[in-house]
């Protein structure tokens, strides 16, 4: 019956794509007006700079008196900002530790969240098992700054715990921990595992409990140990999402953390070598030395290789389980 | 009564299991406990013996101070939840009413705006053109918007409210709205919306956490003193503890140069740590209970 009610009368066939829009306009006015102010802002804040990207082939200079004239009075340049960028002595260093940390990152971070998932699976005490899940939680809803403030509370030369309270007593040497850079590594692959670990390992949970149970139970008639079920039904059926959980973290290994490695170490100078990564790089050349060229040209090469990577990603989701991949 | 069950893991086993989680749990706890107990020490005794789980003398100079003279820091306790309450509702708003078009099936050209709200999550021109864009033309800098327009919009939540809008809600109800005469607009407000509790309490929190833990818009678009947040004050204090001194000076706070030398620094930096996370733990129960429903909503493939 509302098939009478929803019946429009056809005047004419449309022209062409453009007027087809613009009586699509007309008939569903509201929903395009309640497109518009997020339209507004993707196309503002997400569209304009990517073709404001190219500001990375030109030699920014604020010639003009807003965006548009500066952009148009630079000169192109090419891909000088790119080779000024690539040429760069840090460029291998960034890059390097960029993906190293990520590679890290991933690595262990997943191998600790799906252990305690496991572990958080079989634990007898299940009130117990949510106090810890609750814990577990809690940092990943801090703030950076917040985590580098509590970091400093164990960090700090002259103050913090593991100096005065650990070190001192034991007659050990205490350790400059913002200049020396021998812990870093292991200091910031700590804090991405504290604040992502108990996150992901709930995502882990989420699929396990779902779990057929009568899975376990053929198994433990067929006289299976429990090593034996985690094995050959726990992981087979866990594999698809760490496989997808993982390729897309892969996808963005050419991202890092801006707030962590500037903030945990404190900005601190001596440490560079060890917490300098794309994002960082970035943000100094733009806001410390205002050089819009080669930053740009930085930013664009991150994203581009992030892009490309994501693309692959997917791609290699969609052949595992096309229903898991983004598109 | 616990029921008895042949596959349970070994007492042994459990408790192994058991010691490994209450060392994590440890590790994420007693870092907090930590500030909370530093923040109420004596300024002295931490000069002098440095922190302690235990310590000598308690105090509440810190919190008596930011309450008495660190008008900077109330401030920036009032910016930071004007951006979250204002931005997190308007990101709301201006999410619901993106994913509801393009979860209409009648809507012809919902494939063309999914993918435009899409395509942002998988490139981006990289942060300087987007700094140019935000200074030279949206002025943005130094405005109290500059925290709040930029996370307005966000992909990954329009497409997961795409997703509940067009799986959860019977296109029955919808279609039954329309004979009874109601527009599109009449028919999200009244229908779809109050449907739509769950996922705008999920997304919302997740928005209330960005909006609440960003230091990162400030960093970018903000440096006039009177505009800073609480966690960019904390990071402006990180570089510069003699800022907390400064900030305080201008806002009027301390301005007998004797209580400017008394401002006990250690202490109140720790209190403002404390004063981002409090919120945090309070509202936690709450957290807790729409984020699990949030990773079995945003479970649903887009």
């Amino acid at each position: 019956m509302w098939m009478v009610v929803n019946y429009v009368p056809r005047v004419k066939k449309p022209v062409n794509k453009f007027s087809a829009l613009i009586r699509d306009i007309v008939q569903h006015k509201a929903l395009y007006i309640m497109l518009l102010p997020g339209l507004a802002l993707i196309l503002l804040l997400s569209y304009l700079p990517m073709l404001g990207a190219l500001v990375a082939f030109k030699d920014f200079k604020y010639l003009g008196n807003n965006f548009f004239e500066n952009f148009m009075l630079s000169k192109w340049v090419g891909f000088t900002n790119f080779e000024f960028f690539l040429k760069g002595p840090d460029t291998w260093l960034i890059t390097r530790n960029t993906i190293g940390y990520n590679l890290a990152f991933i690595i262990l971070g997943n191998i600790i969240a799906i252990t305690f998932s496991l572990g958080l699976n079989e634990l007898l005490n299940k009130k117990v098992g949510r106090f810890y899940q609750s814990a577990m939680l809690l940092p990943y809803f801090l703030s950076w700054i917040v985590m580098s403030y509590l970091f400093y509370g164990f960090l700090s030369v002259d103050r913090g715990i593991l100096n005065v309270q650990i070190l001192q007593p034991l007659g050990i040497k205490t350790i400059s921990w913002y200049s020396d850079t021998t812990w870093w590594p292991l200091i910031l692959i700590a804090a991405n595992v504290l604040k992502y670990a108990g996150y992901n390992s709930i995502i882990y949970l989420a699929t396990l409990t779902g779990i057929d149970e009568e899975l376990y139970e053929a198994a433990i008639l067929d006289g299976a140990t429990k090593w034996q079920q985690i094995v050959n039904i726990t992981l087979p059926l866990l594999s698809n999402v760490i496989i997808i959980l993982l390729l897309f973290s892969v996808g963005r290994i050419f991202v890092a953390d801006l707030g962590l490695f500037y903030y945990v170490p404190m900005l601190s100078g001596p440490l560079f070598s060890v917490t300098q990564v794309l994002d960082t790089y970035v943000y100094r050349a733009l806001m410390n030395s205002g050089d819009i060229g080669m930053s740009s040209a930085a930013g664009l090469y991150q994203s581009m290789i992030g892009f490309i990577l994501v693309l692959l990603a997917n791609f290699a989701v969609r052949k595992i389980d096309p229903d898991k991949a983004l598109f | 009564m616990k029921e008895f069950n042949a596959n349970s893991i070994t007492k042994k086993s459990n408790f192994i299991l058991n010691i490994i989680f209450m060392i994590y749990t440890l590790f994420c706890l007693v870092p907090l406990i930590l500030a909370l107990i530093v923040s109420f020490t004596d300024e002295n005794i931490i000069n002098t013996y440095g922190y302690s789980f235990f310590p000598r003398k308690l105090s509440f100079a810190s919190y008596q101070y930011v309450l008495l003279n660190g008008r900077a820091i109330i401030n920036a306790y009032g910016i930071t939840i004007f951006n979250t309450v204002v931005g997190t509702f308007l990101s709301l708003i201006v999410i619901a009413l993106f994913a509801y078009p393009i979860s209409r099936k009648e809507f012809k050209y919902r494939y063309f705006f999914t993918f435009l709200v899409f395509f942002t999550m998988l490139f981006s021109g990289g942060m300087v053109p987007w700094y140019l864009v935000c200074t030279q033309v949206l002025h943005l800098k130094d405005t109290i918007w500059a925290m709040i327009i930029p996370y307005l919009m966000n992909g990954w939540y329009v497409i997961i409210m795409r997703t509940f809008f067009a799986t959860t809600i019977p296109d029955s109800i919808v279609e039954a709205a329309k004979i009874d005469g109601a527009g599109d607009f009449k028919t999200f407000m009244v229908i779809v919306l109050p449907l739509a509790k769950p996922v705008l309490a999920t997304v919302g929190l997740f928005i209330t956490l960005t909006y609440w833990n960003d230091f990162w818009l400030p960093m970018m678009l903000i440096n006039k003193d009177g505009l800073l947040s609480l966690q960019y004050t904390m990071v402006k204090i990180q570089t510069n503890i003699a800022y907390l001194t400064q900030i305080n000076s201008a806002a009027g706070g301390g301005n007998v140069a004797g209580v400017i030398a008394a401002i006990p620094t250690e202490t109140v930096r720790m209190a403002m740590a404390v004063m981002a996370i409090g919120p945090i733990v309070i509202a936690y129960p709450f957290f807790q209970k729409y984020f699990v429903k949030g990773l079995t909503i945003g479970a649903v493939k887009g």
